[in-house]
């Protein structure tokens, strides 16, 4: 019975538990084609978080009702393994993979060219294999890539990643125990060549002074964040001759 | 699995959009309205009888009523000294034709978790006042929004409505030894009000309050929720399209602005705010 002590997140030289400082990044590793049948995936790793995702289609609506004349449905499902969480997380969609699914959907929605395929359906399956904080960001970078490597038309890349504010400072990218003692946490969702806003969420406490400078700082790591993502294109599909 | 809602966004939503953005630029809206204008307000409390708290709020004929149950039961584990509240929301399908019979979706969902997170991080209510017997009796608020009547924007009076039958909830009294008081009730201890204003977006222009008409016809909008000191304490933009970063400042300013006259009426109605 007796109440959770908070740990010190971030101790008198600005290092965090996990001995990063506020705006660094966790170790990321973005691989793309990772799942053979699929028609197109990427797997994302942001320290201990890792995420896949896969996508089907374009193929024929099902039930075909649902199908829209004019260009595709979008349909995606975020979910999470029952063994990804300290705790065994309950089999079936829990309310927060539900929201999650619905806001993820969105940000993919804002740069996928669905007009090219009228009464078809692409399926977007993000599956987290294991949380560490900062699951939907992840999700949706590994499901802009899982599209990008199905070959559908898209806008651009979409590069997501969280800020957070603990003991008062604000960071990038914070881990689960940073997300669950800390004051706030922002995931944010960005189309980066045309700098805007896909994804955003806030669930905590910030001045505005605060939430303004948790935006920069999610620039910041979005860029590193998009760097990786095109590495792992090129990789995968060569070197583009043109800088884009 | 979360699916494309099924409206039409065709040529005639283009239109539309096309018009709201004319007019905006114009400083106009469809309805009359300027662009940082809410719809018409009102907010009742103690509606329901039964309810241990309830409110009707309108925005315009977007029309939400809460009703507040409050039961006993057991503190969460690690939070063994504080009352414990959830939050459900309900799109009715009396309320649109667009809104069907059955358990909550993806919209229904949305709605209730971000007015939860407003109400949690807004620290509106002082929960360890809701304790009765540290890790064995607590009080619980089952917060019940039902969408009435919905013509846009259901996210800012679901939060008001919200609070208003917060603050005015009335639970049964009970002794440290976990006794019934018999005859007496307390008031939910309200700490902070936290409110909400939505914002729509049309490329570079800002409108509140959208109504259905301009709500199908924006680029996209957000949510934005502020405690009564002006902290951001949720945020959910809550459709597809983009947000350009140069717009977030006029964006919070906004909201800021259209939160403190609500919050100003809440006020007068409710008492606090």
């Amino acid at each position: 019975m007796t109440q959770v002590i908070k740990p010190k997140l971030i101790d008198e030289n600005g290092i965090r538990l996990d001995g990063r400082g506020p705006t660094d990044l966790r170790p990321l590793r973005i691989e793309v084609s990772v799942l053979e049948k699929s028609d197109g995936s990427a797997y994302v790793e942001l320290g201990k978080t890792k995420v896949y995702a896969a996508v089907y289609g374009p193929k024929e609506a099902h039930p075909k009702h649902l199908a829209i004349p004019d260009r595709a449905i979008l349909n995606c499902r975020y979910h999470m393994t029952s063994f990804s969480t300290d705790e065994r997380k309950i089999l079936g969609m829990t309310r927060r993979e539900i929201e999650l699914s619905k806001v993820i959907r969105e940000a993919l929605e804002s740069v996928v060219f669905l007009e090219e395929f009228p009464r078809s359906a692409i399926d977007v399956f993000v599956e987290v294999v294991q949380a560490d904080g900062g699951t939907r960001t992840a999700g949706l970078t590994a499901a802009s890539l899982a599209l990008a490597d199905a070959g559908i038309p898209m806008r651009e890349l979409i590069a997501a990643v969280a800020v957070g504010k603990v003991d008062g400072t604000i960071i990038l990218d914070p881990s689960d125990i940073e997300d669950k003692y800390g004051e706030a946490d922002m995931p944010i969702g960005v189309a980066p060549e045309s700098n805007t806003i896909v994804l955003l969420q806030l669930n905590g406490k910030m001045t505005k002074d605060e939430f303004r400078r948790g935006l920069e700082l999610a620039r910041v790591g979005i860029q590193k964040i998009y760097q990786a993502q095109r590495e792992a294109l090129r990789r995968k599909y060569g070197a583009s001759t043109t800088e884009v | 699995m979360s699916f494309l809602p099924l409206k039409e966004r065709s040529f005639t939503i283009k239109i539309m959009s096309e018009k709201i953005y004319k007019l905006l630029q114009q400083g106009k809206r469809i309805d009359e309205r300027s662009p940082y204008e809410f719809r018409k307000i009102t907010m009742q409390t103690n509606v329901v009888e039964k309810a241990n708290g309830s409110a009707l709020v309108s925005v315009g004929s977007t029309r939400i009523l809460t009703g507040i149950k409050v039961e006993l039961g057991t503190p969460y584990s690690d939070r063994p000294n504080e009352g414990v509240f959830s939050v459900n929301a309900e799109l009715l399908p009396l309320a649109s034709k667009s809104f069907e019979p059955g358990p909550p979706d993806e919209r229904g969902i949305e709605l209730a978790r971000v007015v939860d997170r407003c109400i949690r991080e807004g620290k509106a209510i002082d929960l360890e006042k809701l304790c009765i017997i540290p890790g064995k009796m607590v009080y619980v608020l089952y917060i019940d929004i039902y969408v009435l009547d919905y013509d846009g924007n259901y996210f800012d009076p679901s939060v008001m409505s919200a609070m208003a039958a917060l603050a005015t909830c009335t639970i049964p009294k009970y002794s440290a030894t976990g006794e019934r008081v018999e005859g007496e009730n307390i008031k939910v201890p309200i700490r902070d009000v936290p409110l909400s204003a939505t914002l729509g977006i049309i490329r570079d222009r800002l409108l509140v309050d959208p109504c259905l008409v301009e709500e199908e016809s924006l680029d996209t909008s957000i949510v934005v929720c502020l405690d009564s000191a002006s902290n951001v304490v949720a945020i959910q933009k809550n459709s597809p399209g983009h947000i350009p970063f140069s717009l977030m400042e006029s964006i919070i300013n906004v909201a800021e602005e259209q939160i403190s006259k609500i919050r100003a009426q809440f006020k007068e109605v409710v008492g606090i705010g």
